[in-house]
């Protein structure tokens, strides 16, 4: 029954065989070893909590409602492919010193979500913000510094290098 | 969007890491996906459980066969209470995990299964057969303690569940005949989830020694470590509790609940790591919601708005097992008695069994829900004396120095200070002054701020050893689940000893056999009392190493100091040596001593146990706030939308500013939830609404402005001068919209949440009475 399939993940090629059934966020955390995706239970039942948020082909999709298989020969980040050997992406930098975290359960998903709206949108507005956010929730922060530090991000990564 | 922490709270300028915006001391590993929660960890030959439960809110259980259940391939195990002797839990004992006789409500545990894998262990509880007699219900506490009403235990005769929260304080009923003014009402709130991200679980093994170890989600790792060791009948020595990062968990994880216990059972059968965690619609069925209440108000006051008399009387929906979430009524009690200057007061509780789902405790463990019921009620007896509620909240609140009818020493306390930075930030201009269909309203709190002693000790006990390169590791009793404890730990201790902030590790969570004891994270203790204990332990560090250094650098450790990471004498600042190079010669040079640094501390808060009467002072310190909403409500839909929120607290100083924000604005947030969006229905014992999608919580466009805002004075009790905050801006969030919506609309709601439906039908009511 199970298919394999081939697809690009945090910028290497993997291939894996996976069954008609599986999410893309299982195959992801137990075929593929990456936790950092993460999983809310909501076993297909989904909540719109937006925990298992990765980004395919530029847009925020959630991977444990997505079947695998139809990532085939497609381009998936997640949380592991935000960095770079560099560093960290402007926006992780901007999430610790905002404060933007607490319990950080739903931080990857966050991250994902304002990754897919910044790098369509390098500036956006509150309300843009808020609407790439409608799909993530969080119990903790009241979301007030996880908006601060997309803002924060997007002003550094509009001026590179010695900027504001 | 951004609020400026402001305020009198002075900061020094010595001080060198206090008060401080920095990050988050675990959001390093968070930002980057390698922070392991329960739902990221596994181990070779890991089984999975499942638990049957009753589909009946109440029934005898007359047979279980679970024979087909145990021949399907890939099932290890499968118990019930006939297999296995399991103690009761909770405060009375009356929770059996595996129930042998009789189911109480759907929640009850019949059965459970370990298997190679989760979908084995869900089809094989379908092949368990139990029989049962369905037995007739109760739902309503009230009815419950009717003569004839079913009963849940049987054997105690009565559904009145044998504890007393009651606390008098005079004679209320002549102060209230006396008093120019009385408003009675009845409130009520409702059952909320905690819904983090993380759901409940546990992951259990034995190990070659004969231990129990589990890796869980609680908050409360050492009371966890009792319980569960009492309910499998080992001594405590062999049970061992490891927390994972956690993902929220806002008070309903305190409890340890049957599937703790039964998790270990498996683990002990079937001598196999098993792991069980809650799917979210099993998260939203059985972990314990908020505790709701039924409370009957009474307050009277002298017609220049003097408060004289309260009256509380609550009935509690015990569910039918008393669990951490009655506890709430101790709470309760402590704010009826506490909430502004009120020289007599009386406070009654019911405790009723019934076949609901009990519950646990959530942020503030009852406090938002009675201060919802005082203000509200508070707010209708200023409209009657037609008093500016700003005005009247002034003139009865509480005074640094004070003494409450129920012995809470009062030390420091800014609530009047709260007041006015609530009314001017939120541009109060008096009432049915915010514009068409637009309304401001006020709470305040009353909160404990240094603790709080609802168990014997109420400590915490912290350890700080340097290493030969500086590094300092400070291991706390405290939990971290987002809360920002370790960060506070962090900062005070880096600045007790004088060194960078990134010479302090935190060890936090981990293992109850390397760290000290503390009593759990709940009640905003965390900064006050943890702090408290690594405060003192890392005193007692700098002391060794300035003792060592005394003898290196031919001084007195009296005229040591170290700054800045440099040992250095006050009169002679040439005789100096970094600390780090300072601890290697203490360590290894020729004729030391031979000396390391380590060092430990047990921080017990000077707080009471309550008496039998009720009387004690629970904390060492108390918190004080006030918050404004500005709402607008929609005449068409009933819909209520906050637009703006000043949140102003007396935390003492604030030594993490960035923690205190994030508190506040999700502190507000949940508040929002309470007040407007939130509930889990529930009928004939059930919860309706148990799935994700329908059970609703504040989303990023339900954010209002929020202004964070710190008032009072450093308290001489806190570290640093902090007291605690984290539950507080929860606390006062439902009233102060209850007051806004009627301010705008004139309409009064008793009942949480505050849905459209619901103001609606409540404009509809005055519309149609016109």
């Amino acid at each position: 029954m199970s298919t394999r399939i081939s697809f690009i993940l945090n910028g290497s090629r993997v291939t894996v065989d996976v069954e008609p059934w599986e999410s893309l966020l299982d195959v992801i955390r137990k075929k593929l070893g990456l936790k950092g995706t993460k999983l809310a239970f909501c076993r297909g039942a989904c909540g719109g909590c937006g925990a298992c948020t990765v980004i395919i082909d530029g847009r925020a999709v959630y991977s444990s409602i997505l079947p695998a298989y139809k990532v085939d020969g497609r381009n998936v980040i997640t949380i592991e492919g935000l960095a770079s050997p560099e560093g960290l992406h402007p926006l992780q930098e901007a999430f610790v010193e905002a404060g933007a975290i607490q319990c950080g359960f739903c931080t990857s998903g966050m991250l994902m979500s304002a990754k897919a709206l910044l790098d369509e949108n390098p500036d956006p507005s509150d309300d843009e913000i808020k609407d790439a956010l409608r799909g993530n929730l969080c119990r903790c922060t009241g979301y007030v510094k996880i908006i601060e530090a997309i803002k924060l991000a997007s002003k550094r990564m509009r001026r590179p290098a010695g900027g504001g | 969007m951004s609020g400026q922490v402001t305020g009198v709270v002075e900061v020094k300028e010595e001080l060198k890491h206090i008060s401080k915006e920095v990050p988050k001391y675990d959001s390093p590993e968070k930002v980057v996906g390698e922070a392991r929660y329960l739902a990221d960890v596994d181990m070779p030959g890991m089984l999975h459980a499942k638990i049957l439960r009753s589909p009946y809110p109440h029934a005898r259980i007359l047979s279980i066969d679970t024979s087909k259940a145990e021949r399907i391939p890939g099932v290890v195990a499968v118990i019930t209470a006939r297999d296995v002797k399991l103690n009761p839990i909770g405060f009375m004992k009356d929770n059996p995990p595996l129930k042998s006789n009789k189911v109480r409500s759907v929640r009850d545990e019949v059965a459970a299964v370990a298997a190679v894998d989760p979908e084995i262990a869900m089809e094989a509880l379908d092949d368990i057969e139990v029989e049962y007699d369905p037995l007739p219900a109760v739902f309503d506490p009230l009815k419950a303690l009717k003569p004839g009403a079913p009963l849940i235990h049987d054997e105690f005769g009565t559904n009145s569940v044998n504890l007393d929260f009651g606390f008098e304080a005079g004679d209320v009923e002549a102060a209230l005949k006396a008093a120019d003014v009385v408003v009675e009402g009845t409130y009520r709130t409702q059952y909320v989830a905690a819904n983090p991200g993380d759901t409940m679980g546990a992951l259990a093994w034995m190990d070659a020694h004969g231990v129990m170890n589990v890796m869980t989600n609680t908050q409360a790792p050492f009371l966890y470590q009792r319980w569960l060791a009492e309910a499998l009948g080992l001594p405590g020595y062999r049970v061992r509790v490891v927390q994972p990062y956690i993902g929220g968990a806002f008070g309903r994880s305190l409890d340890v609940l049957p599937f703790d216990v039964i998790v270990a059972a498996l683990a002990m059968k079937t001598r196999r790591p098993v792991k069980l965690q809650f799917t979210r619609a099993e998260e939203l069925q059985n972990a314990p919601p908020k505790q709701p209440i039924i409370a009957m108000v009474k307050h009277g006051a002298t017609k220049d708005g003097k408060l004289v008399a309260r009256s509380v009387d609550l009935v509690i929906d015990s569910g039918p097992y008393v669990s951490w979430g009655v506890f709430d009524a101790r709470v309760m009690q402590y704010t009826a008695t506490g909430l502004y200057q009120v020289p007599f007061v009386n406070f009654k509780t019911k405790v009723v069994y019934t076949n609901n789902p009990y519950c646990g405790a959530q942020r503030s463990a009852g406090n938002s829900q009675i201060t919802f019921a005082l203000e509200s009620n508070l707010e209708e007896l200023a409209e009657e004396l037609g008093m500016d509620p700003v005005e009247f909240r002034l003139k009865n609140a509480n005074k640094p120095g004070t003494v409450t009818s129920q012995g809470a020493k009062i030390t420091t306390c800014a609530m009047e200070e709260a007041l006015r930075e609530a009314a001017e930030r939120i541009g109060w201009r008096g009432r049915r002054s915010a514009g068409p269909d637009r309304g401001i309203g006020f709470a305040c709190y009353f909160h404990v701020g240094g603790g709080a002693r609802i168990y014997r000790s109420d400590g915490c006990g912290a350890a700080v050893k340097i290493d030969d390169f500086g590094g300092v590791t400070v291991i706390v009793g405290g939990t971290e689940y987002g809360n920002g404890l370790d960060t506070s730990v962090q900062l005070i201790v880096a600045e007790e000893l004088g060194i960078p902030l990134d010479r302090v590790k935190v060890y936090i969570n981990g293992d109850t056999n390397i760290r000290l004891w503390d009593v759990g994270t709940h009640a905003s203790r965390g900064t006050f009392v943890c702090g408290n204990a690594a405060l003192h332990a890392a005193r007692e560090a700098r002391r060794q190493l300035l003792q060592g250094a005394a003898e290196f650098l031919d001084e007195s450790s009296d005229d040591l100091d170290l700054k800045d990471g440099m040992i250095y004498s006050k009169k002679n600042y040439e005789k100096r040596m970094a600390y780090d190079k300072m601890i290697r010669r203490m360590h290894f040079f020729k004729g030391a001593k031979g000396t390391v640094v380590s060092t430990s501390y047990f921080y017990e808060p000077p707080s009471e146990e309550q008496d039998k009467h009720g009387y004690g002072n629970i904390s060492a310190a108390y918190g004080f706030g006030c918050q404004s909403a500005l709402v607008e409500v929609d005449r068409e839909t009933g819909k209520v939308k906050v637009l703006k929120v000043v949140s102003a607290h007396d935390a003492g100083r604030v030594i993490n500013p960035n923690g205190f924000k994030g508190q506040v604005h999700g502190g507000v947030m949940m508040g929002i939830g309470l007040a407007l969006i939130e509930e889990l229905k529930v009928s004939g014992g059930r919860v309706l609404n148990g799935v994700f999608e329908e059970y609703k919580m504040p989303r990023v466009v339900d954010v209002p402005e929020i202004i964070p805002v710190s008032v009072g004075e450093p308290d001489p009790a806190g570290p640093f001068g902090a007291k605690g905050m984290a539950e507080s801006p929860i606390i006062p969030m439902a009233p102060a919209i209850a007051n806004a919506i009627a301010d705008a609309v004139g309409v009064r709601l008793r009942e949480l949440p505050m849905s459209p439906e619901r103001v609606w039908r409540a404009l509809r009511a005055i519309s149609s009475t016109r």
